[in-house]
């Protein structure tokens, strides 16, 4: 693997690949993971519309209205962020059936250990909670691994179910 | 004011507004005014207003009303600062309050008869909050409702209403009743391409 495949990935091309994928609208509750390399371009990109929540499980619900619109929508939000909504995730995007993404920075993995080894403990069980639930998740840990977002995207809307695509590493800015 | 008698009176205006309604409210509004374009927005309490918002977001050009519950929105008071901040001048977002958790044993919601909600709705950037203890003003009001730009709120204090509610789950949760608004939500979409 070269290093620039195994740098963090950017938050420039997160920001292109939801727009590759047809994103119109960011739904967040800030993370200080992804603030700084993603959040904040983010709020200045003019193809996304960005929606300040109060509270993560708003995000899964605006999401999921703006999908019966034909809108597409990602969440994005920390870990802990995911874990106070596993009930919305549940009932709208599990057992509805409906296609909503989610943008997970994963605040104090600990990059020298496999995810399921981290010495954090909720980050540790974001893998195992996501299994368990029988939601499909993407890890996003490098440069490279921007390539697997438009396509989880385009697979979540294609069969109305959620995705989580989890930020490993805290997203570089530009 | 009794919750059926309100109800008669929105879906005599309600037109070709999509409607969200959570638990007592959309078991009440199904029987008073079924229709393809009703959303039951339950399983996860709290989420209808939510759920508003992004049909509203989505459909600038359809009015989207909301039949929210009292307990309901306690449970997330947030979004109406969301709600706020995104300013959807197509939300009309109504407060069924009757002061308790209906449909889990009729326990009395935390501050029943203190917490005014059209005040917390002006506090958290509406535009427009009014509250209807009786039917005859809110009749009357209703169009000028329907016509004010939003996101408005209406506290509705209600009493059950007449005919006993058929608490059908089935209906609530079940994957056809999604499916059946999905199918009439698309003759609203604009055509793609």
């Amino acid at each position: 693997m070269n290093h620039a495949s195994s740098a963090p990935p950017a938050g420039s091309a997160i920001i292109s690949a939801l727009i590759a994928a047809g994103v119109e609208f960011v739904t967040a509750v800030p993370d200080i993971s992804t603030s700084t390399g993603l959040l904040w371009p983010l709020s200045k990109e003019p193809a996304l519309r960005l929606i300040r929540l109060c509270k993560e499980d708003e995000g899964i619900s605006i999401c999921s209205g703006l999908a019966y619109c034909n809108r597409r929508a990602v969440l994005s939000m920390q870990s802990t962020g995911l874990i106070d909504s596993l009930n919305a995730v549940r009932s709208i995007a599990v057992e509805y059936e409906q296609p909503i993404c989610m943008l997970v920075g994963l605040l104090g993995r600990n990059v020298e250990a496999p995810l399921n080894d981290t010495q954090t403990y909720s980050v540790r069980i974001v893998p195992k909670l996501l299994e368990a639930m029988g939601v499909r998740y993407v890890v996003v840990d490098t440069t490279s691994d921007v390539a697997l977002i438009a396509p989880a995207i385009e697979t979540a809307y294609a069969e109305s179910r959620p995705v989580v695509l989890l930020l490993a590493r805290p997203v570089a800015a530009a | 004011m009794r919750r059926d008698l309100a109800f008669e009176a929105l879906a005599a205006v309600r037109g070709d507004a999509i409607v969200v309604a959570t638990y007592s409210s959309a078991f009440e509004w199904q029987r008073v005014a079924p229709h393809p374009l009703n959303l039951p927005a339950t399983g996860a309490m709290g989420q209808g207003s939510s759920h508003a918002l992004g049909l509203a977001l989505g459909l600038p050009g359809t009015k989207i009303i909301v039949l929210d519950g009292d307990g309901s929105l306690l449970m997330n008071l947030g979004s109406l600062v969301t709600i706020a901040a995104a300013a959807p001048q197509n939300l009309l977002h109504f407060v069924c309050e009757n002061g308790v958790y209906e449909a889990n044993g009729s326990h009395p919601i935390p501050g029943r008869g203190t917490v005014d909600f059209a005040a917390l709705a002006l506090a958290a950037g509406y535009p427009h909050a009014s509250t209807y203890s009786e039917l005859a003003p809110f009749v009357d009001d209703l169009p000028r409702l329907m016509q004010l730009s939003g996101p408005v709120c209406a506290t509705l204090k209600l009493t059950a209403g007449e005919t006993p509610l058929k608490l059908d789950y089935r209906w609530m949760h079940g994957s056809k009743t999604r499916a059946d608004f999905k199918a009439a939500i698309s003759s609203l979409l604009p055509s793609k391409g």
